[in-house]
């Protein structure tokens, strides 16, 4: 805990970070973008030949297919809802007056059509669907949002509103779980070419409550998922920065995504935590860009 | 016990065939069970007959038949006669 505190603070000293009075709600100096931006381009440059769609959703999803995604069932305690002022103008001299009393306004709010965007690919499946079936050699999308999760820290590794570059594969099993190989590959080569330590390891969500320890000891059961894990604020507990997950046939099944042949998608997808990436690259290589590793800023910058 | 466990997974398990075309041997996620059915089964399961399911039987394995599932409540059951 303490490493993470003085990690925090000296990226609000050094102005990367800035400070808004929420754990996990920061802001980003240039610098900062500079380092995601230059980070999403060698993604780019590694993946860019694969012929991914590239589709931009914002951070906020239609609440119907959220409801429908069944990401309450799994981890409720993570979601975040928007709820906005939908009174008349006697609500609103209320709503006034409870705000100048300093009791609890939001009460009365309501909850719009919108929820914040837990996982960039979430707002995917349902518009792939719609297209009717894939084509023969399946789908790959490329995708970026910022998403939100409701895990207030002080370990900056843990923000609660965050970018999340993701990979989603679509195919037969094999195709899907050769996407997810390639990238766990990939993953490893990329980092090591930017100076971090990497470490892949078997992993599991965090699924809410004791029922969901059983969803817990299936997934990692079936190795359904990996993490990429370099060090940041501990060396014990290294921090997840890249997440490798292999859906069998659920979001086909639940979203109706069908292959050519009519049978049902398989599916998978590769995250970056770009914040995550940025963090690690200025934990190991120093707060000060400029006086990185020659090799490191060449590899980001050229 | 086996009647019982039937019940429940008509009731909660989802499947897309009757519960009386499924042997007591027979793979219930091959069958159809998906991990979030499998977890209100647990749920339903304690709830039934009165047990709390320890780490060690929260996995697939407890849930994938009638039979395990029989074996696992029965388990539980003599562990907590014995403790």
């Amino acid at each position: 805990m303490d490493a993470q505190i003085s990690f925090l603070d000296r990226l609000f000293t050094s102005g990367l970070l800035l400070d808004t009075g929420v754990d996990g709600l920061y802001g980003r100096s240039g610098r900062f973008e500079d380092i995601i931006a230059a980070f999403e381009r060698l993604i780019d440059r590694t993946g860019g030949d694969d012929g991914a769609e590239a589709i931009r959703f914002p951070p906020g999803m239609n609440r119907a297919i959220f409801e429908k995604s069944g990401y309450m069932k799994s981890f409720p305690q993570l979601a975040g809802t928007i709820h906005s002022f939908c009174g008349c103008e006697l609500d609103h001299v209320n709503l006034i007056q409870c705000m100048d009393e300093g009791k609890d306004w939001t009460k009365e709010q309501q909850a719009t059509e919108i929820v914040l965007t837990p996982a960039a690919c979430y707002p995917l499946y349902p518009v792939v669907a719609q297209r009717g079936n894939l084509p023969e050699d399946g789908g790959l999308f490329d995708l970026q949002s910022y998403c939100f999760r409701h895990e207030p820290s002080k370990d900056p590794a843990r923000q609660q509103m965050f970018r999340m570059r993701e990979y989603v594969r679509m195919g037969k099993p094999d195709e899907v779980m050769e996407f997810r190989q390639l990238w766990m590959d990939r993953g490893t080569q990329i980092m090591q070419r930017v100076g971090l330590p990497v470490n892949i390891d078997v992993a599991n969500d965090p699924f809410f409550g004791r029922a969901g320890r059983m969803l817990v000891n299936n997934q990692r059961d079936q190795n359904l998922k990996f993490e990429l894990l370099i060090p940041i604020t501990s060396t014990e507990n290294p921090t997840a920065c890249m997440s490798f997950n292999y859906h069998q046939d659920h979001f086909g099944t639940k979203w109706g995504i069908n292959l050519n042949d009519g049978t049902t998608a398989h599916t998978a997808c590769v995250g970056f935590g770009l914040e995550r990436i940025a963090l690690a690259l200025l934990h190991h290589h120093g707060l000060d860009i400029e006086a990185w590793p020659e090799q490191v800023r060449k590899e980001l910058w050229g | 016990m086996n009647e019982a466990i039937r019940e429940l997974l008509a009731k909660v398990g989802g499947l897309p065939v009757s519960i009386d075309q499924i042997t007591d041997e027979e793979d219930l996620y091959n069958a159809g069970l998906s991990s979030f059915a499998s977890v209100q089964l647990m749920l339903g399961i304690e709830d039934k007959f009165d047990i709390e399911f320890s780490d060690q039987y929260l996995n697939r394995k407890s849930f994938s038949s009638i039979k395990a599932i029989e074996r696992t409540v029965e388990a539980i059951l003599k562990n907590n006669e014995d403790a």
